[in-house]
């Protein structure tokens, strides 16, 4: 056992980092699978983070209604801001959620209960391993569930050709709504728990080049099913760790990685059908 | 008790639609009976599909009444108004590519799955029931129109005549009483619009009200109870084939008029 204490020691902030990590790829994967391309759920991250973090500082709410508001917070936040964003679409919905994000951030940097730039100190280590598992399970079991009911078909007949799904019955106003208030539960549910085992957070971390980040572990790992943005995340979690040797190479080579992804498998890592078809091939060479 | 019998299906009245100072459509009026097949027939650019655009409520009219069932669909959304009974098709073909067609029809069951998000996430067994139900349907749906032994492909890998149909097994889904069909034959050769009639038949004697635009008279004069054609945003005959192919304003629509 020694050597898992040793390992858990040095690496357990690493390992619930890659659990946040594909809560908050879950989270942008949900507004993905409705055809919106929002930047909005690092800003979304740190209201999670935020609320949380004050009230366990200040109030001393019990942990699991802390995560709850944590998710509730930035969930009512983009219900407001959904109804006129999301007339938008494409790159133009892009620039607005990103426009979103930079409010959120210099929000916080100015307002005095969030400790200005400064950020929030001395948050109580809260969140345990099983924590992070269980909420992920969670998530990805709802997840699951939803895609393969009707509400899931219809984010998916949105994606495809909003006007058809209209004409089906579907009220698309309401079910990208859905998606992106869901979505952004589930990134301040990850803002939360990221709060409580970094001990420190401030608004550089919700920044600009998170929402990027976030997005890119979606795509890296692929959209088509949920296994891609958690391969994702954990990929672009571990690679600059494993990379620790090549020191100041490290982020070339990181970058160079997601290039050659982007080129030879423009789908993602993960793309279902791709490895369905793999694995029909190897069965009949085995026949 | 029973509210009076409705003659007509859909009625449209002194309908007018301009963008800017282009006229589309002006006073245009037909009633749709129950039960039927209509054609709306002219030549390309009379505004044959703004008319089912307004039906639909993609667009709102300038002018004029819609009314389906006794009822106004002027100001409903477009999901509201499938809600009422009114499913379409498109002139260029609409389906969802990257589903497969089972679900595709299931798209269109989306208003009659009744589950809310708990039975969802809890897989509860009146959820489970009803998706069932809705497979069965489906199947069904595609068995119509001679599809099912294809349920599990893709629709993009469908041949044209077969995304055409899909695309009706898909309107047929949301339960209409009144099915739009804009130019459903376009690109068919001719086996598969023999085909295509006989179901459109079958489809209007299983109860459902058709209203179709079409180029192929032939199609058309074959197939329909009446018809209305649009010339310039104006409809210059309604009647039966008979009446409509000895009208001479249709035959100068169609053919031009002769030198004098």
């Amino acid at each position: 056992m020694e050597w898992f204490n040793d390992f858990w020691s040095t690496y357990s902030t690493l390992v619930f980092s890659v659990g946040v990590h594909a809560l908050l790829a879950l989270s942008i994967w949900l507004t993905l699978s409705c055809g919106l391309l929002s930047l909005a759920n690092a800003a979304f991250m740190g209201i999670g983070a935020y609320v949380a973090a004050l009230l366990t500082v200040n109030l001393d709410w019990s942990f699991g209604t802390v995560l709850l508001a944590g998710g509730i917070a930035p969930a009512l936040v983009a219900l407001i801001i959904g109804a006129p964003v999301l007339r938008l679409s494409g790159v133009y919905l892009a620039m607005a959620t990103l426009a979103f994000g930079e409010v959120v951030r210099i929000t916080v940097l100015n307002l005095e209960i969030t400790g200005g730039p400064e950020g929030l100190n001395g948050i109580p280590l809260a969140t345990e391993g099983w924590h992070i598992a269980l909420i992920l399970a969670i998530t990805v079991y709802g997840l699951a569930r939803l895609r393969r009911s009707k509400v899931g078909r219809a984010f998916e007949a949105i994606k495809e050709d909003e006007v058809a799904a209209r004409l089906m019955g579907i009220n698309v106003d309401r079910y990208k709504l859905l998606a992106f208030s869901l979505g952004a539960f589930i990134a301040g549910v990850a803002g939360a728990l990221n709060a409580h085992f970094t001990f420190f957070i401030s608004p550089r971390e919700y920044g600009f080049e998170n929402a990027v980040d976030i997005l890119t572990m979606a795509v890296l790992g692929g959209t088509s099913s949920l296994i891609g943005p958690m391969l994702g995340s954990s990929i672009l979690t571990l690679l600059p760790e494993l990379l620790r040797s090549l020191q100041d190479f490290r982020s070339l080579v990181n970058g160079a990685v997601l290039v050659l992804v982007v080129l030879f498998l423009p789908k993602g890592l993960w793309e279902s059908r791709r490895i369905k078809a793999f694995f029909k091939r190897l069965k009949g060479g085995q026949a | 008790m029973n509210a009076p019998q409705q003659p007509n299906l859909l009625s449209i009245r002194n309908v007018g639609k301009h963008f800017g100072g282009l006229h589309v459509l002006q006073d245009v009026s037909f009633e749709v009976p129950a039960g039927s097949i209509y054609g709306l027939i002219g030549p390309n650019g009379a505004g044959k599909t703004t008319v089912f655009n307004l039906i639909t409520g993609l667009l709102t009219p300038s002018a004029g009444h819609i009314d389906f069932q006794g009822q106004s669909l002027i100001g409903l959304e477009p999901h509201r108004i499938t809600h009422q009974g009114i499913a379409r098709t498109f002139q260029n073909i609409r389906i969802f590519k990257e589903m497969d067609l089972l679900e595709n029809v299931m798209v269109g069951m989306h208003d009659h799955l009744n589950y809310g998000g708990f039975g969802i996430f809890l897989n509860s067994p009146a959820c489970r029931a009803a998706e069932k139900k809705a497979r069965e349907r489906a199947l069904e749906l595609l068995s119509w129109v001679g599809l099912d032994h294809k349920a599990d492909m893709l629709a993009d890998n469908l041949s044209y005549g077969d995304q055409r149909k899909l695309e009706f097994a898909r309107a047929l889904a949301t339960e209409p009483k009144l099915l739009l069909l804009d130019e459903p034959v376009a690109g068919m050769n001719p086996s598969e619009k023999t085909i295509l009639m006989e179901e459109i038949n079958n489809i209007r004697n299983r109860g459902y009200g058709v209203f179709m635009i079409e180029h192929d008279m032939r199609f058309v004069m074959g197939l329909c109870d009446r018809i209305a054609v649009l010339n310039f945003g104006r409809i210059i005959a309604e009647g039966t084939p008979d009446e409509v192919r000895n009208n001479p304003d249709v035959i100068e629509a169609y053919l031009g008029k002769e030198d004098e």
